[in-house]
């Protein structure tokens, strides 16, 4: 009738090619949305507080730019959403089940909260009252971190799989624990590492236009104002980034050792593991202290895991062939016990062989899709190199919030250190550098897994032409990038033009 | 409570989703009469300023009858999506393509000029509904596309070939174009939109006269061809062969005159569709006839979201197959064989009780906007 087509390396890598695509341009308009929302709620609490026109009209400006954002966000996410259905088709029916609750979820409690109270905040100044307004200026604010749980809910579950079995005569994951995916403990801290990262974008991109308007000797009053409530965010925010970011590094270290031997390049690993801070420079034990918290702990390296070690538990860890032959007996039980559904001929006895097979393979099920090792580990050069990048470009900025804050206090004379100022400016950048590194450490790190140890890539994607991937990338990568730019010019003319005395 | 009274819950729900999304892409209809309507610069940014900020609501009951539709029907998000991969992509960009075009257009700075921004709004708001209806034309008319779980039990091998819904041709959802009752929905939401668009402003530009008279004819311009449309698609799914899935055994067959059993079966959503129907045609009529009476887009919209909630139920309940496959019709796919688990569907139950409280806020919200004045200019 037609021909089956088989799942090459080009559909794998254009299809891989335009997620990323899509979540790395979504990533460059979510973290002001989410960094926006907080400050300029605080700015009109301010107002709401004092009665000053001031806080206002100040609210209502930062309120303008988060406008201009705003859109490019949501409507690279509603790309990202169907990206799952068009692309990632096998992914999509053997996960719905889990997947697509907080996808729902986030619709039905975050984004019409969102959507509803963005129209009460740029149209309701002057037609509700004040109290009404501000809560609608939270409650925008709130309805986009509550989207962002859900989302790295669903995110996380993808790198932490709980609360689920898979089940072969209907071949999906099937949901048994609705907490265990909603309050994992691994999507909190995801969630407060994402979402704290954006208000400290949000804190930077204050910094960056008032150190603007200060380099000009214009709107003094607002900027200076505006950089003393970023510099507390970025401050505050900065150390939840760090806390966060550390735990993580812990979880990662337990469920996704593959990932953190490859941010690390680490080949061979072991206990009193030294960190890598550019090549040829290392602290010694550093390593086992940020993943176990203990300098004696084990960390295995890229071989280790490959070639299989015994942890100092004694516990003994499978190398990868032995993995992936487990997996292909797991694989294997599992078709059997779904052609056995309904088949009279099928002995009770021999369920119960497949079933224990299917049972005790079943931790390795996606080792099964995988043909070659080295397909286990994911590029080392680019995740190295990510993680530096997004650990380097926080304490770059954390350095900046503290300098901020100390001179903006009364007597420090913020708008004469032009060095300062300066600095401000160009940490700008920065900050989306090393969100976008963060999200690369985090997505290209657990490749080849589309679910950690369930589900590789090449068994998730979509049965289509790697030439019409290529197609809609292209489409996207042209359409995104002009909305960036439009979206550039917009905001940049109405920071030029913005006066307030 | 049972899984096929879930799995009937969550397609209520999601009919009733696709029927609020029909409904509110008015502002696409709204949006693409700007040109046809507005003759000034001014008088279409009264218009575009009249459809307000409302493209967020359109835009989030789209991504949550995505969400919601892969929570509970998980297998049609992999099947379609994946496979009628160009309609999709095409209805995404338009969208996005209209919520962006909304926002520029008003802006400084904006690169393109105002009017090109316009032209972008006005012809993503005419393709937006058209895809959507052709798309919707499917869940009649059938798609091409196979199912086969047992795939995934491949192994890594020189055809490799893990992937559980597949298309059966080439064109990837393209082949909707060719069949011409996809096109007659498609034509029909479209104008449909227009229509609901032209009544939205009606009732939103207080004491601009003029405009409301051009608006009034552009409605009934585009009302006529949408009865017609909309009655010839009827008729044919009244009288068309449908995919009934036998409740024992599951198997499935072709079953003439399948829906208008459905619509003898099941008279409580016929009475929805029928009252729907004509609620929007009261709404047309009493637009056009009463030259002061505004309300049009309350019965129509409340019409709207009836009529195509009455129609999608007719699609899915009654051991029918919503989404019939032309490749191989044992693959279609119905309520019962592309649900997600029980656990799932119980769970997603208790948040969808959330659904009238977020109803009720929205319309608070906007009540507590519109009494404090309408915009004149945006």
């Amino acid at each position: 009738m037609y021909l089956l087509e088989s799942i090459g390396t080009a559909l794998i890598d254009w299809s891989r090619a335009q997620f990323a695509l899509t979540a790395c341009y979504h990533w460059l308009f979510v973290p002001l949305t989410l960094g926006l929302a907080l400050i300029m709620a605080l700015m009109e609490t301010q107002y709401v507080r004092t009665g000053e026109a001031f806080w206002k009209d100040t609210a209502r400006f930062w309120q303008k730019l988060f406008g201009i954002n705003f859109a490019v966000g949501v409507a690279t996410g509603l790309i990202l959403e169907f990206e799952f259905g068009t692309n990632w088709s096998n992914y999509s029916w053997f996960v719905g089940d889990i997947f697509g609750a907080p996808l729902a979820i986030e619709g039905i409690v975050a984004f019409f909260m969102e959507s509803t109270f963005i129209g009460v905040m740029f149209f309701g100044w002057d037609k509700v009252g004040r109290g009404f307004h501000l809560a609608s200026t939270w409650l925008t604010g709130i309805g986009a971190t509550l989207s962002a749980w859900w989302i790295l809910v669903a995110n996380s579950w993808m790198q932490h799989p709980v609360g689920m079995e898979l089940n072969p005569l209907t071949v999906r994951s099937e949901m048994t624990d609705f907490f265990a995916v909603a309050f994992a403990p691994e999507a909190a801290m995801k969630f407060l590492h994402t979402v704290s990262s954006g208000w400290l974008t949000g804190a930077v991109f204050v910094v960056a236009v008032s150190s603007w308007f200060l380099l000009r000797g214009r709107n003094g009053r607002t900027a200076l104002a505006s950089m003393r409530i970023a510099a507390v965010t970025g401050l505050v925010s900065g150390l939840i980034v760090m806390g966060t970011g550390d735990q993580s590094g812990v979880n990662i270290a337990k469920g996704q050792p593959m990932k953190l031997a490859a941010a690390e390049g680490l080949r061979q690993g072991g206990p009193q593991a030294p960190f890598s801070i550019v090549p040829g420079i290392e602290v010694p034990g550093m390593l086992s202290m940020l993943a176990t918290h203990d300098f004696n702990g084990y960390v295995p390296g890229i071989d280790n895991l490959l070639d299989g070690y015994t942890a100092p538990d004694g516990t003994e860890h499978l190398s990868a062939e032995e993995k992936m032959q487990r997996g292909k007996l797991a694989v294997q039980a599992f078709s059997k016990l779904r052609a056995m559904q309904g088949d009279s001929l099928a002995t009770p006895e021999e369920q119960a062989v497949a079933n224990k097979e299917y049972k005790e393979n079943l931790p390795y099920f996606g080792y099964g899709f995988i043909s070659d090792k080295e397909q286990l580990v994911p590029p080392v050069w680019l995740v190295y190199w990510s993680f530096r990048i997004m650990v380097g470009t926080g304490m770059a900025l954390m350095l900046l919030f503290v300098l901020v804050a100390w001179f903006s206090r009364k007597k420090g004379n913020l708008a004469e250190r032009r060095w300062l100022l300066h600095a401000g400016m160009w940490c700008l950048p920065l900050a989306y550098l090393g969100g976008q590194a963060g999200w690369i450490v985090a997505e290209v790190g657990r490749q080849p897994w589309a679910i950690q140890d369930l589900l590789p890539v090449n068994a998730a994607v979509s049965s289509l032409s790697p030439q019409a991937v290529q197609t809609t990338f292209f489409i996207f990568l042209a359409l995104f990038t002009a909305l960036l730019f439009v979206e550039l010019r917009i905001m940049f003319k109405a920071i030029r033009e913005h006066k307030a005395e | 409570m049972s899984q096929l009274f879930l799995q009937q819950y969550w397609w209520f729900l999601v009919s009733l989703l696709g029927g609020l999304l029909v409904f509110l892409l008015f502002v696409q209809g709204g949006g693409s009469l700007i040109f046809c309507v507005g003759h000034t610069p001014e008088e279409r940014s009264r218009l575009v300023g009249a459809t307000g900020r409302k493209w967020e609501i359109t835009f989030t009951t789209l991504v949550t009858f995505g969400g919601a539709f892969f929570a509970s029907f998980p297998l049609f998000y992999s099947t379609s999506f994946g496979g009628a991969y160009w309609v999709w992509m095409l209805i995404l960009c338009c969208f996005v393509l209209q919520a962006v075009s909304y926002e520029f257009q008003a802006k400084q700075g904006a690169w393109l000029s105002q009017k090109s921004w316009r032209r972008v709004l006005a012809v993503s708001g005419l393709l937006a509904p058209l895809l959507i209806g052709m798309a919707v034309g499917t869940f009649f008319n059938g798609a091409a596309f196979t199912v086969d779980k047992s795939a995934i039990g491949a192994l890594p091998g020189t055809d490799f070939s893990p992937v559980i819904s597949r298309w059966a041709n080439c064109w990837h959802g393209l082949d909707a174009l060719a069949n011409p009752w996809n096109w007659v929905l498609g034509l029909a939401v479209m104008f449909l939109a227009r229509v609901l668009g032209a009544m939205y402003m009606v009732n939103n530009l207080d004491g601009e006269e003029t405009l409301r008279a051009r608006l009034r004819r552009r409605m009934l311009i585009d009302g006529v061809p949408f009865a017609l449309l909309f009655v010839a698609f009827l008729t044919h799914v009244l009288t068309m062969d449908g995919l009934a899935s036998n409740p024992d055994t599951g198997i499935i067959a072709a079953e003439p005159f399948k829906y208008l059993h459905n619509a003898l079966a099941l008279p409580a959503v016929t009475a929805a569709l029928l009252i729907g129907a004509v609620l929007v045609l009261t709404g047309m009529a009493l637009t056009w006839l009463r030259p002061g009476f505004v309300r049009g887009i309350w019965l129509s919209g409340t019409g709207t979201v009836l009529a195509v909630l009455g129609l999608l139920l007719l699609a899915g309940l009654n051991n029918t197959a919503y989404y019939p496959s032309t490749a191989n019709s044992a693959c279609s796919l119905t309520i019962e064989n592309s649900s997600s688990g029980l656990f799932t569907l119980q769970v997603m139950s208790a948040v969808s009780l959330l659904i009238p409280f977020v109803l009720a806020y929205i319309f608070y919200a906007w009540r507590a906007i519109d009494k404090g004045g309408k915009d004149k200019n945006y």
